[in-house]
């Protein structure tokens, strides 16, 4: 089973809900934690893995063969992401832009084009000391382009189907959280009661409608009253599945590094529960 | 000479835009005959390589300049590798015409990237 952990606004505490559930788990499944917020992944940090491999993360992008190539543009023509232009006397090639689709080396008419691999980043892999299957991806500084990084580390993954993976998806609702949550069983959305919290947590919505995958929400840092928030879930008939009050104990913890489950022990019954949770949400799911 | 100047609105006497790869228009001028005509951004609704777009149309429409606010590290790569020189609007060129007007004057400053 695939649990994606996404949210929309930044910072309502994705990676403390990600990290304290697969720690949770831990002793009763297999389970493999996958940092996706490659621009700035900090699961490491309250998982305190114990790396073993390291793997470059590559694209694919074009070389051209300046004696073989005419200029005549047709790889410009069918690059959509703008990666190659076309002057009077050559061809040039932007690889920041390259998403390594192919299309360029499949459609050139004198082969003068061959695929040089590009490293946008590193992908490492480990064990934390609870036995929990570590990877994440960090993209190279000033590397514009998540997804193919995101892409080869949920690929580059050896899981049975029983095991259980916990996909911590960055921030924000374009390409890398989509690429994130692409085939993920269930979506917990991690937000809080404000009004950007929600207008993003909206927006996730609207994308786990489309790739149709269901979803309840944790809502963080509540303050005991009911808010808008609740009315909101409860229209749209999403589930509550945790509420976290505000709390400075936490807030120390998780600044110095240590998971929710281990400054409030009592939350690890929690996550369990959660996970019975969504375990019979998808069973009901598959029924229907 | 041909110039493409970026533009906001589809008027010769409307206001340039500062951006080159996202801006809504370009507006083509023939310095020789005056003749204009605007033109949509192939950039402006790209989720990436704006820049790079933007100068294939100026590098097409077989440019010798291209005038705006100013150009961003693909565009200007591409723009310098066909030969075509970057201008950069100034604070008096509150319109096409005037800042195709500075152009042929010799009063808008070089794009140093």
């Amino acid at each position: 089973m695939q649990i994606a952990i996404a949210s929309g606004k930044g910072g309502t505490g994705k990676t403390t809900i990600a990290t304290s559930l697969a720690k949770s788990l831990a002793g009763l499944h297999q389970v493999h934690y996958l940092d996706c917020d490659v621009e700035a992944p900090n699961g490491h940090l309250f998982l305190k893995p114990e790396i073993q491999t390291q793997k470059d993360a590559i694209v694919r992008i074009p070389q051209i063969d300046v004696g073989l190539c005419t200029t005549c543009g047709r790889c410009v023509e069918v690059c959509q992401f703008h990666a190659l232009a076309q002057t009077p006397e050559e061809i040039l090639v932007f690889p920041e832009l390259c998403h390594g689709c192919g299309s360029c080396t499949w459609n050139c008419p004198e082969n003068a084009i061959t695929e040089i691999e590009n490293p946008i980043g590193v992908i490492e892999s480990g064990i934390t000391p609870e036995g929990i299957h570590f990877s994440h991806g960090v993209l190279k500084i000033s590397e514009p382009m998540p997804t193919p990084i995101i892409h080869q580390l949920r690929k580059n993954e050896k899981r049975s189907d029983r095991s259980v993976v916990i996909l911590d998806a960055p921030p924000g609702a374009s390409c890398s959280v989509v690429e994130t949550l692409r085939a993920a069983d269930f979506a917990i959305l991690v937000t809080e009661a404000t009004p950007f919290g929600k207008h993003d947590l909206l927006q996730i919505f609207g994308i786990l409608k489309d790739l149709k995958i269901p979803a309840g929400v944790i809502i963080n840092r509540t303050d005991g009253h009911e808010s808008e928030m609740e009315q909101l879930l409860k229209e749209k008939q999403i589930p509550i599945l945790m509420q976290i009050p505000f709390d400075v104990s936490i807030a120390a913890g998780i600044a110095s590094g240590r998971t929710l489950i281990d400054i409030k022990p009592e939350y690890l019954e929690r996550f369990r529960t959660i996970f019975c949770q969504i375990e019979s949400l998808l069973a009901a799911e598959e029924a229907c | 000479m041909i110039i493409i100047v970026s533009a906001k609105t589809a008027e010769y006497e409307g206001a340039p835009d500062e951006r080159f790869g996202r801006a809504a228009l370009l507006t083509r001028v023939d310095t020789n005959s005056g003749e204009w005509q605007t033109f949509p951004n192939p950039g402006v609704n790209q989720s990436g390589g704006a820049g790079v777009a933007a100068a294939q149309f100026a590098i097409d429409q077989k440019a010798d300049a291209v005038i705006s606010g100013d150009f961003g590290p693909h565009a200007s790569r591409a723009l310098n590798a066909a030969h075509i020189e970057m201008y950069i609007l100034t604070s008096t060129s509150d319109s096409v015409k005037k800042a195709v007007e500075l152009f042929n004057q010799g009063m808008l400053p070089v794009f140093q990237s």
